[in-house]
């Protein structure tokens, strides 16, 4: 088993005993389930939107060439300097070349996705800079030192009293229970950042191919903050967040707001057009887009994969899924936590190290069902178990399964088998969920339900005996 | 090195696709062929997403329906003198003593009869100056009924920062700007700006906000915890 394998379960075990928390993520996701459905219900036709936003996407991940080159060429019309970046390392030494420059030593982030990908924060800190996030959940799991628990609601995981304690320990600040409060301290810490920083980073939410520009969605106003204060800005983009056209926003916008937070729209949707332009009285002096592959035409490559392409990072598939109720964010151990994690991940990061995300699903459908870009969630896990199965799974298992599907076809054996297991069940209950049972690792956590009295088989022989045969 | 990596980029992106999608991951066929083509694209947006109104009477129904439910604070005025009267009642009841504006039809009237010290952001300003202000004043390209959203440029609202920075964003507005649908803000947006697009645009959708903590809502996390806007439709 890989190190992120047994990671993965050590830490599913631990949320596993932490009934407190999960009941906490429970309550806030069904919050979020109302909130949406409640704004769902008033679209003039939902599906049909929701094939739309599929479509856009689907044409622009189809034309990825072009687009990105439409894009850069426009970006560069307006004075935009794009960064053409392979990987992780690229990117970093596109960004730390712009942060020489320019001399720069303090920076304001907003949050981004892409930036956590590539690891820049703890590269900048080594290299001296100060670095700050300014999205409150970000700022909250930068202080703690950990990593975001939902790529959407980073400190979703917190209670206010933990948030309280953080503050007071690391801000100095006077004891508050209250979330207003709370914000607040967090307010007052992060607007002199902004008036202070030499340079503010972005991420993008999509990138117009049409007008060359980017677009940002945020509530708080932190993004605008660090995109028209600082005298650079620095704009870090997958090449997958391309669209074709500049009016497809009408219904992307509401699409992302309504699959991420049950919004109508989001807060502020900002689109950027180049660094200050003539005339205009404030903004950055430099602008630059950072394009970052990184593993993302490997997955453009399987033509029955390459549609994961088309997220657009609501978060919405995480919300509905059984699994991150229940194991939590952090368990994934990924950038990218629930079912679009689970499938991706494996294609960006390496099928050996993380085919075991795949098993990481009820197969329940529910994520495929709420993704606003129609993509085939629980399809995607199905084939990546395929894939992980067929270069590793080991004889012993394809012996079971072989067994198992016999035993299936034969209704003698299948009868035989339940009564079997029948016996060794009721049989087995002294030694049940201790170390000599067979199945501990499985059973420590959970029981199989207590056998019916009657088989199916037998009530329907019972059945077919006491009814006249009907013509 | 950067040039290298956009050819070796858009090498591996080509390569990629030569190999064609599988039919089990696309659309339906009549949604790219509506995708591909203008009208009928933003017809269907425009039926599928929430409604923008039918005509003025609704649209306005509509964006202060919207407003209530962000926490906007919507006034409609009957006049550029009536804005001013409310606004001279806010400034009284906020204690406002330093204003943030730009040069503008219906800002610079209104300004100058606030008579507050005031920070003009046309042609550069000192961003410390600004942070002090407790109001930002601006006028904006539209309102937009379907998602009570305030659609500002860097051209129509003064700059980037005044509409974000003060915590109070004032923004006035003329029965002409109310529109239906985010469909039409941008069909505006192409015709007023297509040759020259300005650097910012924004859609703002109430006051700045956050859930963050345990998802409860808080106003004003980094942006203005208020936001009001004064509809003139004389
Ligand atoms: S896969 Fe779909 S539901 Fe999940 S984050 Fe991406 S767009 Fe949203």
């Amino acid at each position: 088993m890989s190190v992120n394998t047994v990671q993965f379960q050590t830490d599913a075990d631990r949320m596993q005993q932490d009934g407190d928390r999960r009941e906490f993520l429970r309550t806030a996701l069904n919050g979020y389930i109302l909130t949406r459905s409640g704004q769902q219900s008033k679209y003039g036709d939902y599906e049909a939107a929701r094939t739309t936003a599929a479509a856009i996407k689907w044409q622009a991940i189809e034309n990825l060439g072009e687009h990105l080159e439409r894009f850069a060429d426009n970006l560069e019309a307006r004075g935009v300097h794009v960064h053409w970046c392979s990987d992780a390392a690229e990117a970093r030494a596109a960004i730390v070349g712009v942060l020489k420059k320019h001399d720069a030593k303090a920076i304001v982030k907003s949050k981004c996705m892409t930036t956590e990908e590539i690891h820049l924060n703890e590269l900048l800190e080594k290299q001296g800079y100060d670095v700050v996030e300014s999205d409150l959940g970000e700022y909250i799991v930068q202080l703690r030192r950990e990593a975001p628990y939902h790529f959407v609601f980073p400190a979703m995981h917190l209670k206010r009293g933990e948030i309280r304690e953080l503050f007071e320990r690391e801000l100095g600040d006077a004891p508050t229970d209250d979330p207003e409060a709370l914000t607040m301290i967090a307010r007052q810490a992060l607007r002199q950042k902004y008036l202070a920083a030499d340079v503010g980073i972005s991420g993008a939410n999509f990138g117009v191919a049409e007008t060359g520009m980017i677009s940002i969605t945020e509530n708080e106003g932190n993004a605008r903050l660090t995109t028209a204060m600082p005298k650079v800005h620095i704009a870090l983009m997958g090449i997958e967040k391309v669209i074709p056209r500049f009016a497809d926003l009408a219904v992307m916008l509401p699409m992302l707001a309504l699959a991420g937070t049950g919004q109508r729209l989001t807060g502020y949707n900002s689109q950027f057009a180049g660094p200050r332009q003539e005339g205009e009285c404030d903004g950055p002096e430099e602008m630059h887009v950072v394009l970052l592959d990184n593993h993302r035409t490997e997955l453009l490559a399987h033509p029955e994969e390459r549609d994961a392409l088309r997220c657009i990072r609501c978060g919405a598939c995480l919300n509905v899924c059984p699994v991150f109720k229940n194991v939590g964010g952090h368990t994934y151990g990924t950038t990218y936590q629930g079912p679009i994690g689970s499938v991706i991940t494996p294609h960006l990061r390496g099928m050996k190290d993380w085919k075991h995300l795949s098993n990481a699903s009820s197969l329940c459908g529910a994520c495929t069902e709420t993704c606003p870009v129609r993509i085939d969630l629980h399809h995607h896990l199905l084939r990546n178990r395929h894939s992980a199965a067929e270069s590793s799974g080991g004889w012993a298992e394809r012996m079971q399964m072989r067994g198992f599907a016999l035993v299936m076809r034969q209704p003698w054996l299948y009868g035989i088998a339940s009564s079997l297991g029948r016996w060794a069940h009721t049989l087995s209950r002294p030694i049940h969920g201790t170390r000599l049972d067979p199945v501990y690792a499985w059973r420590k956590t959970r029981d199989f339900p207590a056998p019916a009295p009657k088989t199916f088989q037998q009530l329907w022989r019972e059945r077919k005996k006491d009814q006249p045969p009907r013509h | 090195m950067p040039q290298d990596s956009k050819a070796a980029i858009l090498g591996r992106v080509r390569a990629a696709l030569r190999t064609p999608t599988s039919p089990q991951v696309m659309p339906p066929k009549a949604a790219l062929e509506l995708a591909e083509s203008g009208p009928a694209r933003a017809e269907a947006i425009r039926r599928s997403l929430p409604t923008g109104g039918e005509n003025y009477e609704e649209s306005k129904a509509l964006f202060a329906e919207q407003s209530a439910a962000l926490k906007t604070r919507f006034v409609p005025v009957p006049s550029l003198q009536a804005a001013g009267d409310e606004l001279a009642r806010m400034a009284a009841e906020h204690g406002w003593s330093r204003l943030g504006a730009h040069a503008g039809e219906l800002v610079t009237p209104l300004a100058e009869k606030l008579g507050l010290e005031t920070v003009m952001t046309d042609g550069g300003y000192d961003p410390n100056e600004l942070e002090r202000c407790e109001v930002g004043l601006t006028e904006c390209d539209a309102l937009v009924a379907q998602t009570g959203s305030v659609l500002v440029t860097t051209r129509s609202a003064g700059g980037r920062a005044l509409s974000v920075l003060p915590p109070h964003h004032v923004v006035v507005a003329r029965k002409s700007q109310l529109i239906g649908a985010l469909v039409d803000a941008y069909e505006l947006l192409e015709s007023r700006y297509g040759d020259a697009y300005p650097s910012f645009m924004t859609f703002i959708t109430g006051p700045s906000r956050t859930g963050d903590i345990e998802r409860i809502l808080v106003l004003g996390a980094h942006g203005p915890k208020e936001l009001t806007v004064l509809l003139i439709e004389g």
